[in-house]
Order: structure tokens, then sequence, then C-alpha cells
């Protein structure tokens, strides 16, 4: 449905804020299709002709862009796209069986057996599972992630709950994230620039994050000191005492 | 003698302010940036250069170097680009630390562009990572707030506009100059070289591009000495780096160390083998792209030179550790299905070549293989090395070359069982 007049006006002054970041235009790209699909989820025809008519190019240069990245959808997304992490750490710590009983659990036996490049929808439509690549969370693993918040350390057994706690509308909070887990739509406007002023939520640091941290201050450890300090302890992200 | 860890980037993380400014400038931040821009810039570049800190990201080239090769005075923008797009298979230091000390970043991006005069830098962060983008771009308002960003920074004179921006997934933009033309809105392609980014990078002017630990790693050569930085780690392999723990080990997790540590050093500090009934079977020493170590190499020193001699590379620091339930070649297929999928298309060895090679080792996999198919995966994979456009074909071979090197027999083993002779189960982090 094209975006009505409001909306177009709304739109069109994130876009010319978002253009303004850069030094040239054509940079605003991606985050214009943040934006447009923070708008309905997904980069439809309409999101691509905004687009193109902001930034003056054609709809064929943008379509080649939002088809290039995969964080761009392409048909109505769910309100909570869930993705397991099968790159090969993760899958062997148990990826590989939380994406079968996931994709199973949401779509039915046969769904456990694609390739899982695809979304498997829950019949409401409010959840939607899919293979992701290494997130950069392996010290987690396996991770499941939700609307790309990190949920760490999953089994098969706490992913489905996840899936009924999302489906029910219960509160529900990542791992290392805000306080409670926001939709879809949302998270494309932050990605877009826009923050929800959530930052600040969430632990600085997950567990597996500080181990080292941990061990090195139970056992004395620290970084010298600066050359001719009397200090302990290095400048730069010091430890306070 | 030096501390077996010694954390400096890791060192506030535990702190539940950690991300904020008042936190990072209560643990010593901000304390660099005025030192260096009363430095002259050259002074910076050459500060970093006597510390010799070598790239982050993988590749160890030399930042100092980097940074020297910008022409000056050439009446061109020039800019800084973070790469902060940390996807490579394993590696798992940057996201965390974005998200537990955004500022450090920033503040070692304010000094890099005062030494290289750019006046843009743009932090390009993975999209998927949600949280940490929030911090970064929560850090950036604070530090306009506080005046470290913006116009005439502390009075010096100096501006700086810094940007966050997010990724769209796509594992292609971690090499550098597929991420420049991404980041000017287009389909993430590499580009030839020459011209080098230093020359001709974004918009065709002279652009630095350094991974994040890098750019971090700054403040604390300008705080603290080149020296001081210089006499931590090996011979040619300075200063520290954070290594990042994965797979079957009782504490996986972040360790921040002078490099040449190793990895028996790692697994006994975090706690041993996940079951001490299964021992070490391979280990990457730096994630998917770096050839697969076993437990012949337990006693490599991780620094560049050490693990060039091993016949890998140090790439990211990133451990991802199997015991003995773990396939092999379970492990290769699915870092080759990885390159496959991320193959941006751009070349035919890389594109062709990582579908081919995925449709084989299925075939092996499955225990339907034949007794050429290991030549066939050999000999495609001496036609990607070397004649792919870009990094990302290199690294299409590698995780199954290696694992013939060493592990050929169980590879054949597939064939004989006619199928694979492992329970998936066995290796879960819920196994018992």
């Amino acid at each position: 449905m094209p975006f009505s007049t409001e909306t177009l006006v709304r739109l069109r002054e994130d876009a010319t804020e978002i253009i303004g970041r850069y030094p040239k235009a054509r940079s605003a790209l991606l985050p214009l299709l943040y934006l447009v699909q923070a708008e309905e989820g997904y980069v439809s025809e309409d999101g691509i002709k905004f687009c193109a008519e902001v930034l003056e190019i054609t709809e064929t240069e943008v379509l080649g862009v939002a088809t290039f990245y995969t964080m761009y959808k392409h048909e109505p997304a769910a309100e909570y796209q869930m993705g397991v992490c099968t790159n090969t750490t993760c899958a062997i710590m148990g990826g590989d069986q939380i994406y079968a009983e996931l994709a199973a659990y949401i779509g039915g036996e046969d769904a456990a057996h694609g390739n899982g490049h695809h979304d498997i929808k829950s019949p409401d439509g409010k959840v939607a599972v899919e293979r992701l690549e290494c997130n950069a969370a392996c010290d987690y693993a396996p991770v499941v992630m939700v609307n790309w918040e990190f949920f760490d350390n999953q089994t098969p057994q706490s992913a489905k709950r996840l899936v009924d706690d999302l489906r029910s509308g219960a509160h529900v909070a990542p791992t290392r994230g805000p306080n409670r887990l926001c939709t879809w739509k949302q998270a494309n406007r932050i990605l877009a620039g826009y923050g929800d002023g959530q930052a600040a939520e969430g632990p600085s640091a997950g567990h597996a994050s500080l181990v080292g941290l941990k061990l090195a201050k139970e056992r004395g450890w620290k970084a010298p000191a600066a050359n001719g300090s009397e200090e302990s302890s290095p400048k730069a992200g010091k430890e306070s005492s | 003698m030096t501390d077996t860890l010694t954390p400096v980037l890791t060192a506030n993380w535990d702190q539940p302010d950690s991300f904020t400014l008042d936190g990072y400038k209560r643990t010593g931040g901000y304390q660099a940036l005025p030192k260096a821009l009363a430095m002259a810039p050259d002074d910076v570049i050459a500060a970093v250069k006597a510390g010799s800190l070598r790239g982050r990201g993988g590749a160890g080239f030399p930042t100092g170097m980097k940074w020297s090769f910008i022409p000056q005075n050439d009446g061109k923008p020039h800019y800084l680009t973070v790469n902060a797009d940390e996807s490579e298979p394993g590696t798992c230091k940057d996201v965390p630390l974005m998200m537990a000390n955004p500022h450090v970043l920033i503040e070692g991006a304010i000094i890099t562009c005062y030494a290289i005069r750019a006046s843009h830098a743009f932090i390009y962060v993975r999209g998927e990572v949600l949280h940490t983008i929030r911090r970064l771009q929560l850090a950036a308002a604070q530090a306009y707030e506080a005046g470290y960003l913006g116009k005439n920074i502390l009075g010096s004179g100096f501006d700086l506009e810094l940007i966050v921006h997010a990724g769209a997934g796509a594992y292609i933009c971690g090499e550098e100059t597929a991420l420049l033309t991404s980041l000017e809105g287009y389909r993430g392609l590499p580009r030839n070289r020459p011209p080098f980014p230093a020359v001709e990078g974004l918009y065709a002017s002279p652009t630095v591009i350094n991974n994040v630990e890098s750019i971090s790693s700054v403040p604390s050569i300008i705080a603290n000495g080149s020296e001081w930085f210089a006499d931590l780690g090996t011979e040619k392999s300075k200063g520290y780096g954070i290594f990042s723990l994965s797979g079957h080990v009782k504490t996986p997790g972040q360790y921040e160390a002078p490099l040449g540590i190793t990895l028996r050093e790692l697994i006994d500090l975090a706690g041993g083998m996940l079951r001490p009934n299964h021992e070490l079977k391979f280990w990457t020493p730096g994630g998917s792209s770096t050839p697969l170590l076993t437990k012949e190499h337990l006693d490599v020193p991780l620094d560049f030179e050490g693990v060039a001699a091993a016949g890998s590379m140090l790439g990211t620091r990133a451990l991802q550790i199997f015991d003995t339930t773990t396939c092999v070649l379970r492990a290769a297929l699915r870092w080759t299905e990885f390159y496959q999928h991320e193959s941006c298309g751009k070349c035919t060895p890389c594109r062709e070549g990582s579908y081919w090679m995925v449709r084989t080792l299925e075939r092996l996999e499955q225990g339907k293989g034949t007794d050429a198919d290991l030549e066939t995966i050999l000999d495609v994979g001496s036609n990607i090395m070397g004649r792919a456009f870009c990094a990302l074909g290199d690294a299409v071979p590698v995780p199954i070359t290696s694992a013939i090197q060493y592990f050929r027999d169980e590879i054949i083993q597939h064939q004989k069982d006619g199928g694979c002779p492992f329970d998936p189960a066995a290796s879960t982090a819920w196994a018992v």
C-alpha cells in the first residue's frame, strides 16, 4: 500500500536528516532502506520507490542494493525474527539441533529439512525462524538472535520456551540487551540511526566477556605500569580502585 | 616479567557504567586525547609506529605505516573508516568491546583522524548486533556533547564528524575495499588494488581502514608511551590483544594477554577442556580463514610469526576449539557453506569454486564420495587460491585443505562407513 501523505512527510523529514549525515548522499542508501523497513517491516516496492526518489537514483539501483544484503526482507517480516546461528562452532555446540527442533516447532516437521536461508513463520505470523551465519558471540554458543538481540547459551528447550513467550506476549528480555525486547520494526529504526533511549539498559558485558578479567583480578595480574609512572596500572581503560 | 593476562581494553568491562562517558573517564579515559592534540600529527604517527602496533583485524599490517601512506597537502579530504564488521566465523572480540567500552574506540578514532588529518570518521558496524549499535550511538552522542567530537575539539582547532553506520548483513563487507563500496551506498563488491585506499579510498579520497581493536589500542600507546606497548608481546609481534576462546573448553570467553601466549596456557586459564575424557582434536588460531591446527600445536606462540611458522595465521585470535567428539569434515563443510553463501559473486573462482566444493564435500560427508573426490577438492582449492579477486576467495579452500592435511583417514572413513562415523549429539554443550 502506498505511503499516506502524512507518512511521506515524516519519512522525507527523516530522509533529509539521514542524507545530511554523509558527505555524499548515496551513502545514505543503507540507512534509508532500514528507514522504510522500519515503516512496513520489509522493503516494499513503495519503499524502494521512496529511496530512489529521495536519492535521485533509479529504482533498479535501489533494488540491486536491497537484494545484496540479507538484513533487508522482501516480504512482510514477523514481529519477532528469530535466527539460529548454524555456523560451525554454534552448530557443533548444539545450534543444528536447536534449528531443527525450532523449525519443526514453528513450521511443522517438513520445515526442519529446508536449507533454512528462508524464513519459517508461525501460523499467527508473530514469529519467524531462519538460519544465521556467525554473529560474533561464539563464546556464548549456541546463540539465538531475536530482532538482532543476543539470546546466549541456548538449548532446544529454552529456544522453544522463547517462541512460546514471544507468541503469548510474555515479557522477554535478551541476555545482553535492553530490559524488554523491541519489535522488528523498532529494531530497524535503530539501524537507521534513531536510538530508542535504551542503550544504558542491560549489562556492560556478559559473563563470558568477563572471564579473563575476573581471572586476572583473582590472581593479581595487570598490564604493566606506564613508563616512568608510579601507578600500578596503565592509563586509558585502567581499572579504578 | 609481564603477567600472563594484561587487561587494558577489557579492564573496565566489569563496571556497570563502563560504556558511558563518565564510566570511561573514571577509569582513565580521554586522557590520551589532549596529549595527542598537543603533539604534531606526524609525531602521533611516529609514536604508533614506534609502538609497533600491527593490525588487529587479521592481516597484521603495521598500523602506523598504513597511516603514513596517506598523502599530505594533497587538497583532498581524508577519511578514517573503522572496520567494525566483525563477521569472521569464530571472531567475537570487537562486538563485546564496543558494547562494554565504545568510548575507547571513539577516543582512538579521534586521535587517528588528528594524525592522518581526516575530518570525517565512520564506524562501519555490522547490523546484526543491535545493542552494540545502541551503545556506539550513545557514546558518539556523549562525545559530541562533551566536545570530543564536532568543531574545535578541546580548543585545538581540530574538527571531526563521526558517523556510526550499520551494515546490512554481508561478510564480504569486512574486506576493506568492499566495505568502502558498501559505505558509498552500493552492493558490497571488492575493488581492484592498486589504487590502494590510502590513495583512492572512500569517495576516491585517501582513506585509512583499521580494525576496531587496532584503533582502540591507540589511546593506550599515546597515554603510556610507545615503549610501554612495545615492551609487551614478542620480538616482532608487540603489544597485547584479546584472545577469544570458544567451543569445547570449560570457560569460553575473552582473555586479554600479550601476543605470544600459547593455546596450552589459554586452555589452562579456561579451566581445561569441556569434558575431561575428550581431548583437543583441532582448532583455529584466528577464525575460519586460518588453517586448522591440532594438539601438536598447543605450544605454538600465538604471535604473527609463531603461527605462520606452524603453517597457519594468527588472524583475529579467534580460537575455536573442538574436541574428539567433533567430525572435522562436518566442521569444514559448514565453513565452506559459509563462504559459498557469502561469496559476492564478482569473480568466477570464488563463486563457482565455492559452489562445487560444497557439492563435493556434501557427497563425502554423506559417505557417497569417490576415491577421486579428495583430489578434486584439492585441485579446485588450488585453482581458487591466489586466483580470486579478494581474500574471501582465498579462504574458501582453507578449512578443508587443512582438514585433509591432518585428518585424511577420518575423511576417507566416511566413504568406507557410508556415512558420518560421529554422533553430533555427543558434541553439543549439553552432552554428558
